[in-house]
């Protein structure tokens, strides 16, 4: 029975972090779903990016006060994680606090740990409050409904809990409050519980042990369902983030061998395709669904906080057009859910459901009131490139489907016979000079 | 516009055995759109001034297509592009500007990959250069004083990250800088992009091109500047509809510079 609290203990990490491991690999799964996509090269560039947006968070103090509370939460995370490590210890082992053995330097430790834990709790406050009493506005879009609102004040509740739970655990270690060092912050919540017996004392410490350690794996495990996911996926999202100018949007390779192709005079279309080269059904133009987008826009998709800064400077969404790019984030992802349970239901494949993201999650609608002005990417503290999506989808419903509103195509028509998107004779393109 | 416009061809050239400086990309919006060429006049007469020797295509020249892209037809839009460059790589420009920015940010990015390599500027660009270099001189004094806000274009700004060439030579003019509230990175598209230009807008509370002249008006401007043929027909048309017509103009920044040319 000695050793009852430390097989309690193994069997819930094993627990967790199976089921987190499990989790991981429909996520890597789900994200190679997606067409290849070359991003090789420029390793330097990608390692900064990385760390500069990641780890720097260098793209959430151009709005300071989100910014700034959003740094405090990250480093306090961070940072009373190492607490954990001792945690983790503890449990396995029987031990108690078994890095207190390291001296004044533990004090140190613990100390800004408490400190930040303090910090954390007031940021998260000041969070909930811009959520819930001031109403940020992009916090109350049409697309934050049910469970992408509850899920943001879930992830505030949790680190509000988390918190306390340090703290009380700290306050209530009759030893460690004897040592008298690192106790900055939970010297005064112990005087809260003046009066209570030690055996008492000992209770309250272990459940707070218990609750903090087990609600860091119920959290660890909450991440994949939640936008909180970012905290992992910022990192490779940032370093396979857009590298070119953001205006230049890629041309499409299978169109350029057809546009070869015609264009060459000498070309045989009879002729028997090379060998290697793509036999079977022709490469379809655009995106319908999320398999045919590439795996870096579904990493994208995952990686979203659904923070709202893309649709808060939107043009189509500030003059009230259905478009948000933080919708269109939230559906490939919400589609990519769906496409991935319907794998996991049919023995790994994929049977048709009669859905697509295009149409039964994103209307033309909103497609078609983007004006490819890039602010939605400009925005994003982790890189992400709504408009690519926006336009893969636009690609699939003119070349699949000659499906464009009916200006757009007299507009095309135009081109195509005269070289400027209006009907003036191409021979007249010099007449402003006599004008 | 009285004096004459030395507007030679790449043709001209050709048949002389000679290569221009630099290609002048016309584009389709300067070449037909009433406005725009009002602006393409203007530059012209600046390159005249700097005695720049510049050729345009003429009626060689074809829509980049660029808005094809944009509303997803990849198909025209490498069609036009491979005729384009077929047509640029033979007379072998190595250098070209453009006052719009939708073609500079197509010429320059989305052309490269299908065999079209140049040098590619925006007027705003190429105009900081001739002053640099001291082939071209401004007036100090016409717009002194004058309150100018300038609206970034999409396809300069934040696509190519140029925001300070049209504001510097906003400066030598000696005007009166005035941003507003969303500038440079931050700033808000006047609703031409992506194929908009050429359909109605979805619908909404209210047009994105007057919200944007909202956000110039703020500044209490006597010029609204700009350095793109779409944004301006944009925020004229904005400014028509708060009725400020008799009280703001819209201008390129090259009609600035040839203003303050006092050509
Ligand atoms: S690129 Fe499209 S989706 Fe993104 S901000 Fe501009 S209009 Fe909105
Ligand atoms: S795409 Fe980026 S800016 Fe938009 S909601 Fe997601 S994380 Fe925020």
């Amino acid at each position: 029975m000695e050793y009852l609290p430390n097989v309690l203990f193994a069997i819930a990490l094993i627990v967790g972090i199976g089921y987190f491991t499990k989790n991981v690999k429909k996520l890597i799964r789900n994200i190679k779903l997606g067409q290849d996509v070359d991003v090789g090269g420029h390793k330097s560039q990608r390692w900064k990016n990385m760390a500069m947006i990641a780890l720097g968070q260098s793209k959430m103090v151009n709005r300071p006060i989100a910014g700034i509370l959003h740094i405090i939460v990250y480093v306090g995370f961070i940072i009373i994680n190492i607490e954990v490590l001792e945690i983790i210890i503890d449990g396995l082992m029987g031990s108690h606090r078994i890095f207190s053995g390291i001296g004044a330097l533990y004090g140190v430790l613990i100390g800004s740990f408490e400190v930040l834990a303090v910090l954390v709790f007031i940021a998260v406050v000041l969070f909930w409050v811009r959520r819930n009493i001031i109403r940020l506005k992009r916090f109350w879009n049409s697309e934050m409904t049910s469970w992408p609102k509850n899920d943001g004040n879930y992830i505030l509740y949790f680190e509000m809990v988390l918190m306390t739970l340090f703290l009380i655990m700290n306050a209530t270690d009759v030893h460690f409050q004897a040592m008298n060092s690192g106790n900055v912050v939970s010297q005064f919540i112990a005087a809260w519980f003046d009066g209570v017996s030690e055996s008492g004392l000992h209770l309250i410490e272990r459940s707070a042990w218990w609750l903090h350690i087990l609600g860091i794996l119920v959290f660890l495990n909450y991440l994949y369902f939640s936008k909180h996911l970012h905290i992992l996926l910022a990192f490779p999202n940032t370093y396979y983030g857009k590298l070119v100018p953001k205006g230049q949007l890629n041309n499409l390779d299978s169109v350029t061998s057809e546009v070869k192709m015609m264009m060459d005079p000498n070309a045989d279309p009879f002729a028997t395709p090379a060998e290697g080269a793509d036999t079977e059904e022709p490469a379809k133009f655009g995106a319908s669904d999320v398999q045919d987008l590439n795996w870096v826009q579904l990493l994208n998709a995952y990686t979203c906080t659904e923070c709202g800064r893309c649709t808060s400077a939107c043009p189509a969404n500030l003059t009230g057009k259905k478009l948000s790019p933080r919708k269109i984030m939230m559906d490939t992802r919400d589609r990519l859910e769906e496409v991935g349970k319907n794998i996991d239901a049919n023995h790994g494949e994929f049977k048709d459901d009669g859905k697509q993201l295009l149409g039964d999650y994103v209307t033309h609608e909103e497609l078609w009131a983007c004006t490819t002005c890039n602010a939605c990417v400009e925005e994003c503290p982790v890189s992400i490139d709504p408009l690519s999506i926006i336009l893969e989808m636009r690609r699939y419903l003119v070349m699949e489907q000659s499906a464009a509103p009916v200006e757009l195509n007299n507009m095309m028509t135009n081109i195509e016979n005269n070289g400027a998107p209006w009907p003036y004779n191409q021979m007249d393109r010099l007449n402003w000079k006599n004008e | 516009m009285s004096e004459l416009l030395k507007v030679p061809t790449m043709a001209e050239f050709m048949a002389q055995g000679k290569q221009p400086e630099v290609l002048f990309w016309v584009g389709s919006a300067g070449s037909f759109d009433d406005r725009a060429k009002k602006i393409t006049k203007a530059f012209v007469k600046i390159l005249n001034s700097a005695n720049v020797e510049f050729a345009v295509l003429g009626t060689e020249e074809s829509c980049t297509g660029d808005i094809a892209k944009r509303a997803g037809n990849e198909f025209l839009f490498q069609m036009q592009a491979v005729t384009n460059i077929e047509v640029l790589n033979a007379y072998e420009v190595k250098k070209i500007v453009t006052c719009d920015p939708h073609s500079f940010n197509c010429l320059k990015n989305e052309y490269p990959g299908l065999g079209g390599n140049y040098e590619v500027l925006h007027h705003t660009q190429f105009i900081k250069e001739l002053i640099n270099s001291r082939r071209l001189a401004v007036q100090q004094d016409v717009y002194k004083d004058k309150r100018i806000t300038f609206h970034d274009p999409c396809y300069l700004g934040r696509a190519n990250n140029e925001y300070d060439a049209p504001r510097d030579l906003l400066k030598l003019i000696n005007a009166r800088i005035f941003e507003m509230r969303r500038h440079k990175q931050t700033a808000l598209c006047c609703g031409a992009g992506g194929a908009q230009m050429f359909k109605e807008p979805e619908k909404g509370d209210m047009d994105i091109n007057v919200l944007r002249t909202e956000d110039a008006l703020e500044t209490r401007p006597n010029i609204i500047a700009t350095g793109c043929p779409y944004c301006n027909t944009m925020m004229t048309d904005g400014i028509k509809a708060k009725e400020k017509e008799n009280d703001v103009v819209v201008m390129d920044v090259a009609e600035l510079i040839a203003n303050a040319q006092n050509l």
